[in-house]
């Protein structure tokens, strides 16, 4: 971190131009300072703003915001997060059990087992995934990823109906969690593959090397040598991951029916989530309806944040860790 | 890479294993691969249908629900418009806190505060972006719908990925270059503008360009700023906009088959004018990179 600990500030005064070299001196440290406190001001703004704007329809609310399963502020003025929140934690915990196995493997498949040279073009390959606009994913989950679901889902509900989260009945398939799900998973998968690779490819060569040199097969040296070095950074990739998936809108507002209640059913055509329903909903909102559309902003805001912050703490945790041992 | 010793055999159980993870990591990488692929290939094989020149150079405006016809072009006026501006606010911004991390913080607090928050920045969902702009610009200042309101959200959530990368190309400039300047009796602020940034220059606008394709396709922030027009509005910072992304989004929550045509041809709009910028910043930086040493 400390790279310029051997600089100090300004040159040496000796020159004719002095007083102008301060001035010039003075305005670059202030503007580099005042960006800097530029960007924490407008994270404090955020917050500021969105519980300003908020408070108003809170209190016109007639229901009990975190209690009530219903969002009705244009019309009876009763509106809840809950069953929005139940549908944000669900579809996204959904989607990294989903994403986080396979961007392991990808991170593992990038740098333990691609040819050297094909490494890095593969992994440009991930990233373009990630560079695909979310609105995109949306049309194509709704117009081929939908449809193509609904045998799956059917024979999961037929075969695997007694497992709570395939049980259901009526109409199976569809515009459902499990479908949001997939392409959220497919989504975050690209961070989280890039972080984990990050991780994996920082593991201690000389103890990779060591394991090999004992006789480990590939598999065995990357679980004693790679896995434990990589795993807090996983640990924080898939927590990153995890608040992308949270904070996720077009795609979802686009697949999931907007529902408003509490439903494990995830092959049923109940999905619902806190950004989803801000897409959907602003538009015929009214002063009431924005305001309580800001509340759950403010509601993912939080959650997402505290996700984030934690995988930070976990990140620079790890960072520390790995500066003492190198 | 071989891992047989020669001393013994493998055992066959361990060999199995071995082959059976390899066989998962090369399904894992397929699997992630195939969505991509379909992705992709629906967007050119629907999206070359309508891909015109009247799509190019007309708006909605006139064009009936279940008409054919039609364009993006104040959707792609729009786009252009607000990303621009969103990088006007933002590069500024961000370059100048880079400058203040690897320059001037030193690890104080301040420093370090700053550094974490433009890391839980990143994980601001865009939707809390354009939320906030539209509580703080349009109810609290009384704007009105814009596409410079729409650009102040792109800016926030560019902000974080600009300070990333600006930071890392400003500490891969060796301290040497620094000390040299100084030496022949530069003054800081002069070195950095003069010896610091031209060096990491390059990096630099490979950082800003793939911040502006990551905006470029956010549609979220938008629907709360810019709002919606199917007209074509030139002047960002009077009346509702268009965006890229917010057409296609519109186009697709329609029912009729002609409006879902549209909504492909302007994904594959959005996703060529995304991949040019990512491809533009990938060149530069590779470009760039033996000039590293790497």
């Amino acid at each position: 971190m400390a790279t310029n600990t051997k600089t100090r500030d300004g040159g040496p005064a000796m020159s004719r131009s002095a007083s102008r070299r301060t001035h010039g001196e003075g305005l670059f440290r202030f503007l580099s300072t005042a960006a800097g406190v530029v960007l924490l001001a407008i994270m404090a703004a955020i917050a500021v703003f969105l519980i300003s704007e908020a408070i108003p329809a809170l209190r016109a609310n007639e229901g009990n915001f975190f209690g009530d399963l219903v969002w009705e502020p244009n019309s009876s003025k009763v509106f809840g997060i809950g069953a929005l929140a139940f549908g944000t934690v669900l579809s996204s915990a959904l989607a990294l059990v989903i994403a986080t196995p396979i961007a392991v493997g990808v991170a593992l498949f990038i740098s333990h087992y691609a040819p050297r040279r094909l490494a890095a073009p593969l992994g440009y390959l991930i990233d373009l995934l990630a560079a695909v606009p979310s609105v995109v994913y949306g049309l194509w989950g709704v117009t081929f990823l939908v449809p193509l679901l609904r045998t799956p889902s059917q024979w999961l509900n037929e075969h695997l109906g007694w497992f709570p989260l395939f049980a259901g009945e009526g109409i199976i398939g569809g515009k459902t969690m499990f479908a949001g799900a997939v392409v959220l998973a497919i989504m975050i998968l690209p961070i989280i593959a890039a972080i984990s690779r990050e991780v994996f490819l920082q593991a201690p060569k000389m103890n990779e090397e060591a394991a090999l040199a004992l006789g480990a097969t590939r598999w065995e040296m990357i679980r004693m040598a790679v896995l434990p070095f990589g795993r807090p950074g996983v640990i924080s990739a898939a927590m990153l991951g995890l608040g992308r998936a949270m904070g996720e809108t077009i795609a979802v507002a686009l697949i999931f029916p907007a529902t408003f209640d509490i439903s494990f059913q995830i092959l049923t055509p109940h999905a619902n989530s806190i950004a989803a329903n801000i897409a959907n909903g602003f538009g015929e909102a009214n002063d009431i309806g924005r305001g309580a559309l800001i509340a759950s902003g403010l509601v993912l805001f939080v959650i997402t944040l505290l996700v984030n912050m934690g995988a930070r703490f976990v990140i620079n945790r790890r960072k520390e860790y790995a500066r003492v041992g190198a | 890479m071989t891992t047989t010793t020669g001393i013994q055999h493998i055992s066959a159980g361990r060999r199995f294993k071995d082959l059976f993870v390899k066989a998962l990591v090369y399904l894992a990488f397929a699997l992630a691969v195939v969505p991509l692929v379909s992705v992709l290939w629906l967007v050119i094989s629907n999206g070359v249908a309508r891909l015109d020149l009247e799509f190019l150079t007309h708006s909605m405006r006139g064009i009936g629900a279940r008409d054919a016809g039609g364009g993006a072009y104040h959707a792609i006026i729009g786009t252009l418009e607000q990303v621009l501006l969103a990088s006007v606010i933002s590069v500024p911004i961000g370059l100048f806190t880079a400058i203040y991390l690897v320059e001037y913080g030193q690890g104080g607090r301040l420093s370090r505060a700053i550094s974490f928050f433009v890391d839980v920045m990143t994980g601001v969902p865009s939707v809390v972006a354009g939320l906030f702009i539209f509580a703080f610009w349009i109810l609290f200042l009384g704007a009105q719908f814009s596409g410079w309101a729409g650009a102040l959200a792109l800016a926030i959530l560019m902000m974080p990925t600009v300070v990333r990368s600006a930071e890392e190309m400003l500490r891969l400039v060796p301290n040497d270059l620094r000390e040299a300047s100084y030496a022949l009796g530069v003054s800081k602020w002069r070195t950095i503008l003069k010896v610091v940034l031209p060096t990491a220059f390059t990096g630099i606008v490979t950082g800003v360009m793939l911040a502006v394709a990551r905006v470029a396709g956010e549609t979220a922030p938008l629907l709360m700023t810019v709002f919606f027009t199917n007209s074509i509005n030139n002047d960002p910072f009077n009346g509702p906009q268009m965006g890229l992304p917010l057409f296609v989004f519109d186009q697709a929550a329609r029912p009729n088959d002609t409006a879902v045509d549209r909504a492909w041809t302007g994904a594959l709009t959005l996703i060529l004018i995304v991949m040019l910028l990512n491809l533009v910043a990938r060149l530069i930086a590779w470009w760039r990179a033996p000039a590293r040493g790497r």
